[in-house]
C-alpha cells in the first residue's frame, strides 16, 4: 500500500491506530481512582508524544542512517518555535503559515549549520554541532532580545499587529492559535462511567502531522538516497572510491533532519504560542539523542517509542512527591513507611532524572538496539515457545 | 599513448622521498604488474593514481586527461575503480545492497537525491547487481550481511562491485595477499577473464611472483621510490638488477 510493502504497512497502520486512540490507550484509570495519577491522556502532555515523536524521527534519519550524531538539534527546534509565534504575531493566528516558515527557517539555518560542521566527522562533527546550538541558544537569550525576547522568552502580546486578524478579540484577550477557525486548545470530553476521555484539536492535527511524518521516513529508509546513507556509516571510503560524494548526501540528511526538528518546533508554537531560548539549551538537545537510543536507533519506529517513553517519565514520574508515596506505603507500619519512602523518593519527584538514567544505561548495556530489540527478543521468545509446542522433539536453532 | 601515462612524480614525506621521478606508461588492455620490496612506493604510487595523494610535481594523465587535484570519486567516475589490500565492503549491508551501490553510483553519478521512490522499484539497477552478482557465483548469498562473508567472497564481491561500475583500468593491491593457493588461482583466473573478457586494462601489485608471472604483460620494478627497470616478464626473470633487487632472495 502506498509503495511500501507489507511490514511498513502494518508499522504505519500500527502507529495510526497508536495515535488515533492515544485518548483511550494513555487514560485506563478511572479519573477518581489513586491510580489516575499515572494517566497521560490529557492534551498537553498528548501533543508533547507525538511533537517530540516528530522530532525524534528526523534525529532518526540523520544519526540512525547516516551515524553523525548531532548534539545541536534542538537549536532547529528553537528557530522552528521562534519562525512561529512571529508568523502569529505578524501574519495570522493560523497554524499552516506558521509551521510552513518554521520548516523552512529551521531548512535554512541547517543548511548552513550543516555545510560547516560535515567538514569534520565523529567526535568533531558533534562537538562543533554543539558549539552552533550553544550560540544559537546564547544569542536568543542575550544578544537577539529584539527579535527572542531575551530570557522572557517570545510571547504574543494585546498589540501584535497581525496583517490577517485582530490584534485583540471583541473581549480584549489575545486570540487563540487556530486551523481555519478551529480552535487548536478546543477540547471534547466523553465521560464514560467513571472514565472521562479528552480529545483534542491541537493533539488531533499532531498526530496526522506526525503520520505524515512517519510514512516520509519510511519512504526515506527505503528509497536509494537512505541506500547510500546506510553506505556512508558503513564505509565512507568505500563509497569515494565508488564515485559517489558523500558531502551532499549527509548535507541533504543534516537539512531533512533539520527541517523535521523545525516542524517539531513549529507544532510546539502552535499548540501553544510562546518561544524560550531554553529550548535550544544543550540538554534538549541531548533529550533528543536520549530518545533516539533508547527507542532504537536506525529503526523506524523507535524515536517513536523513546520520545513517548521520555516524556512519560518527564511528566508522570515527576510528579509523584513526597505525599503520593506516604499515601502509598500509608497501610504499614510507620518505621516501614518511613524507610519505604526514603528509599524510593530518590527515584521519583525531582529525582525521575536518575530512574531515566538508570533505564538508559541498562538499555544501552544490554540492549543495544533500544526498546524495539527488547519487542524483537521477546516476540523471538514467544514464537520459539509456540514452536516448541507444536512440535515436542527438540530442533537445533541455528546460532545467530 | 598509453590508458595510464605517469611522468616525473616525486613525493616527499618529510624527510623520506617516497616516490623519485616515477615514469609508467600502461597499454589499453594490458596486465600491468608493479613489483618491488616492502617501502618501494607501491601503495603510494596507487594513491596518487586514485587521488588520495597529491604528488608535489608530475603529471597523472588518464585517458588524456589529468587525474591530478580532483577528488576519489571524480577520478572513479573517470572510469578508474580500486580494489584495497583488505577487502572494503559495507559491512553493515547485505550482499545485494553492496552490489546496488555501484550499480546506482553508475547509472546517476556522484549525487542523486533519488528520497521517495523505493529502491525495490529500481528494477534496472537490481537486475543490473543481480547478474553481476550471479557472473560472481554469489547470487545464494545476496541476502547476507557482507560482514559474515569469508576473505575469498569479500574478495570477490569487492571486484564484482568494481565491475559493476564497468570501469577502464582497474587497480588492485596486493589482492591476494593471505589467500589459500586455491583461492588465488581462482582469482587469477577471474582476473584474466576480466581483462580478455572486459577489456579492462588492470594494474596490479603484487608480491607473490606466481599471481605476477601468471597474469602479467608488462613489469615495473620499483625500488626505493624510482623504477628500476619496466620490461616484458621473460626479461624481468632473467635481470640480474632485478634478481639482485628484490628477486636474489626468493630465486
Amino acid at each position: 500500500m502506498l509503495g511500501m510493502n507489507k511490514n511498513d504497512t502494518t508499522m504505519l497502520l500500527l502507529v495510526a491506530v497508536l495515535t488515533m486512540l492515544a485518548p483511550f490507550i494513555l487514560n485506563p484509570f478511572p479519573t477518581e481512582s489513586g491510580w489516575a495519577q499515572f494517566n497521560a491522556g490529557y492534551p498537553d502532555l498528548m501533543q508533547r508524544f507525538v511533537i517530540f515523536g516528530i522530532f525524534a524521527i528526523g534525529f532518526n534519519i540523520l544519526f540512525g542512517l547516516t551515524g553523525y550524531l548531532s548534539f545541536g538539534h534542538a537549536a532547529f527546534l528553537g528557530i522552528g518555535s521562534y519562525s512561529a509565534v512571529w508568523m502569529f504575531k505578524l501574519l495570522s493566528m493560523n497554524v499552516i503559515p506558521a509551521i510552513l516558515l518554521s520548516v523552512a527557517m529551521a531548512g535554512v539555518f541547517a543548511l548552513v549549520i550543516g555545510y560547516i560542521s560535515l567538514r569534520r566527522s565523529g567526535i568533531y562533527f558533534s562537538i562543533l554541532t554543539l558549539a552552533f546550538a550553544q550560540m544559537s541558544f546564547n544569542l536568543a537569550y542575550s544578544v537577539l532580545t529584539p527579535i527572542t525576547n531575551g530570557e522572557t522568552g517570545l510571547q504574543l502580546t494585546l498589540n501584535d499587529p497581525r496583517i490577517l486578524g485582530l490584534s485583540q478579540t471583541a473581549d480584549g484577550s489575545i486570540p487563540v492559535t487556530s486551523l481555519f477557525g478551529l480552535e487548536m486548545r478546543s477540547t471534547f470530553e466523553m465521560v464514560l462511567g467513571p472514565w472521562a476521555f479528552q480529545f483534542n484539536v491541537g493533539y488531533y492535527l499532531s498526530a496526522l502531522v506526525l503520520l505524515a511524518a512517519f510514512y516520509l521516513s519510511i519512504r526515506i529508509f527505503r528509497s536509494p538516497f537512505g541506500l547510500m546513507l546506510r553506505a556512508v556509516k558503513s564505509n565512507q571510503q568505500r563509497m569515494n572510491y565508488t564515485g559517489l560524494n558523500t558531502r551532499p548526501y549527509t548535507l541533504a540528511a543534516f537539512v531533512i533532519s533539520g527541517m523535521y526538528a523545525g516542524l517539531a518546533g513549529g507544532l510546539l508554537a502552535s499548540m501553544d504560542p510562546l518561544a524560550g531560548a531554553e529550548r535550544m539549551q544543550w540538554t534538549a538537545s541531548g533529550e533528543v539523542v536520549l530518545m533516539t537510543i533508547l527507542g532504537g536507533a536506525g529503526t523506524l519506529i523507535g524515536p517513536v517509542l523513546g520520545a513517548g517513553f521520555i516524556k512519560y517519565f518527564e511528566n508522570i514520574f515527576s510528579k509523584i512527591n513526597e505525599n503520593v508515596l506516604h499515601g502509598w506505603f500509608g497501610a504499614l507500619p510507620d518505621g516501614l513507611e518511613d524507610l519505604l519512602v526514603t528509599l524510593v523518593y530518590p527515584f521519583v519527584g525531582k529525582g525521575w532524572h536518575m530512574t531515566l538514567g538508570i533505564l538508559f544505561v541498562l538499555v544501552v548495556v544490554f540492549l543495544p538496539g533500544g526498546l524495539v530489540e527488547g519487542g524483537q527478543r521477546i516476540a523471538a521468545w514467544l514464537r520459539r515457545k509456540k514452536a516448541g509446542k507444536n512440535t515436542p522433539t527438540s530442533t537445533i536453532e541455528p546460532a545467530e | 599513448m598509453g590508458i595510464l601515462e605517469v611522468k616525473g612524480v616525486n613525493k616527499r614525506f618529510g624527510g623520506l622521498q617516497a616516490l623519485g621521478d616515477v615514469n609508467l606508461s600502461v597499454k589499453e588492455n594490458s596486465v600491468h604488474a608493479i613489483i618491488g620490496p616492502n617501502g618501494a612506493g607501491k601503495s603510494t604510487l596507487l594513491n596518487v593514481l586514485v587521488g588520495k595523494l597529491i604528488p608535489d610535481t608530475g603529471s597523472v594523465m588518464f585517458d588524456g586527461k589529468s587525474v591530478l587535484g580532483r577528488a576519489p570519486y571524480e577520478i572513479n567516475q573517470m572510469g578508474i575503480s580500486r580494489v584495497f589490500q583488505t577487502p572494503e565492503i559495507f559491512g553493515d549491508l547485505t550482499v545485494l545492497e553492496n552490489m546496488l551501490i555501484p550499480c546506482f553510483a553508475k547509472r546517476d553519478g556522484a549525487f542523486e537525491m533519488n528520497a521517495i521512490t523505493s529502491v525495490l522499484s529500481q528494477r534496472d539497477v537490481i537486475e543490473k547487481a543481480e547478474h553481476m552478482l550471479e557472473e560472481m557465483n554469489m547470487a545464494d548469498k545476496q541476502h547476507m550481511h557482507a560482514a559474515a562473508l569469508s576473505r575469498g567472497d569479500k574478495r570477490r564481491l569487492e571486484i564484482g562491485m568494481c565491475l559493476s561500475q564497468e570501469p577502464r583500468l582497474l587497480l588492485l593491491d596486493e589482492p591476494t595477499a593471505g589467500m589459500a593457493r586455491a583461492d588465488t588461482n581462482n582469482t587469477i583466473d577471474l582476473l584474466k577473464q576480466i581483462n580478455e573478457e572486459r577489456n579492462i586494462t588492470i594494474v596490479i601489485i603484487e608480491h607473490d611472483m606466481h599471481v605476477v608471472f601468471s597474469l602479467a604483460d608488462r613489469i615495473t620494478v620499483l625500488a626505493q621510490g624510482s623504477p628500476l627497470v619496466e620490461d616484458d616478464p621473460q626479461n624481468i626473470r632473467g635481470n640480474p638488477l632485478v634478481r639482485e633487487a628484490y628477486l636474489g632472495e626468493k630465486a
